[in-house]
């Protein structure tokens, strides 16, 4: 079987009920487990104090902001070469779920940043790219609004998810293009001397997979509200018609 | 409650904010999903 026929609507519907609880039910664990964790249970950072404790929550979220984007990215490209319905209204879907986490860690981050920097906002490369990813995903939400004929949305936002892909590369790889600003370097790293101390990591690394797993279920439980959208407007379209 | 120390007011309120927000989307989410579910069975049921 082609993978293609699990986008087909009433076969998404079908694999997806199942597979959407399990996240529900992995992602409120790992959250539970990583957070708790991570609040109570980890100690403070020489120099950061306990501020360190917002790290489980901004590095997750910033994470998911950025890789929402990318899977938009990918879903408007199916949509564009292959046009399958279901992979535009995914990328539609998860637009909210992105525009959610790009707030969390730019809350986050300016509150850490105000005992650690001195500021809650620098005009530093990672902080304005992220900024600009959030008009982006504003502006992609806004878009789809505002277009009544759902292909023409459809295609008008996967442009515009394609020029936004640049910002979510710069909010990334920001730190590494310009090596200047308040942000420091990547919190995860293969490189022992850059990445976070083990005591932090674990827990940390829970967390990243709550985020990750919310960001599923939320995905999969938005596309089959906009799929049962599509269904009843055809419906009652069919109904007027006859 | 660990002792937070003086940045308790930063930590406590990144946790609190990050937390709202989680829980206005989930809640949003299934609200939505929930009564489009609901006029979907209504039209189908004629």
């Amino acid at each position: 079987m082609s993978i293609w026929e699990y986008a087909n609507p009433k076969r998404f519907m079908d694999w997806t009920a199942p597979v959407m609880r399990v996240a529900f039910a992995v992602a409120a664990a790992c959250l539970a487990i990583g957070l708790i964790w991570g609040f109570f249970f980890t100690p403070e950072e020489a120099r950061q104090g306990s501020t360190v404790k917002i790290i489980y929550l901004h590095v997750p979220s910033a994470l998911m902001a950025i890789n929402a984007w990318f899977m938009m990215l990918v879903a408007s490209l199916i949509w564009l070469v292959r046009r399958h319905h279901v992979s535009a209204l995914a990328a539609r879907a998860a637009a909210p779920v992105g525009l959610a986490m790009t707030v969390i860690a730019l809350i986050t981050g300016a509150i850490w940043g105000s005992p650690m920097w001195g500021t809650y906002w620098a005009w530093d490369p990672r902080l304005t790219s992220f900024l600009i990813l959030f008009l982006f995903y504003l502006g992609y939400i806004a878009l789809w609004a505002a277009i009544e004929d759902a292909d023409t949305a459809a295609d008008l936002t996967s442009v515009l998810c394609l020029v936004g892909s640049v910002f979510a590369i710069l909010s990334r790889y920001a730190v590494n293009f310009w090596n200047q600003g308040l942000h420091q370097g990547a919190s995860l790293s293969l490189d022992k001397e850059e990445n976070v101390a083990n005591v932090f990591y674990i827990p940390l690394l829970v967390c990243i997979a709550g985020f990750v797993a919310l960001f599923l279920a939320l995905v999969l439980l938005r596309t089959r509200t906009e799929i049962r959208v599509r269904r009843t407007q055809a419906l009652l379209a069919r109904a007027q018609r006859a | 409650m660990p002792d937070l120390g003086k940045y308790a007011f930063e930590v406590l309120t990144a946790y609190a904010a990050s937390i709202a927000v989680l829980t206005v989307l989930v809640w949003l989410s299934v609200r939505r999903a929930r009564r489009v579910k609901r006029a979907l069975e209504a039209v189908e049921r004629g």
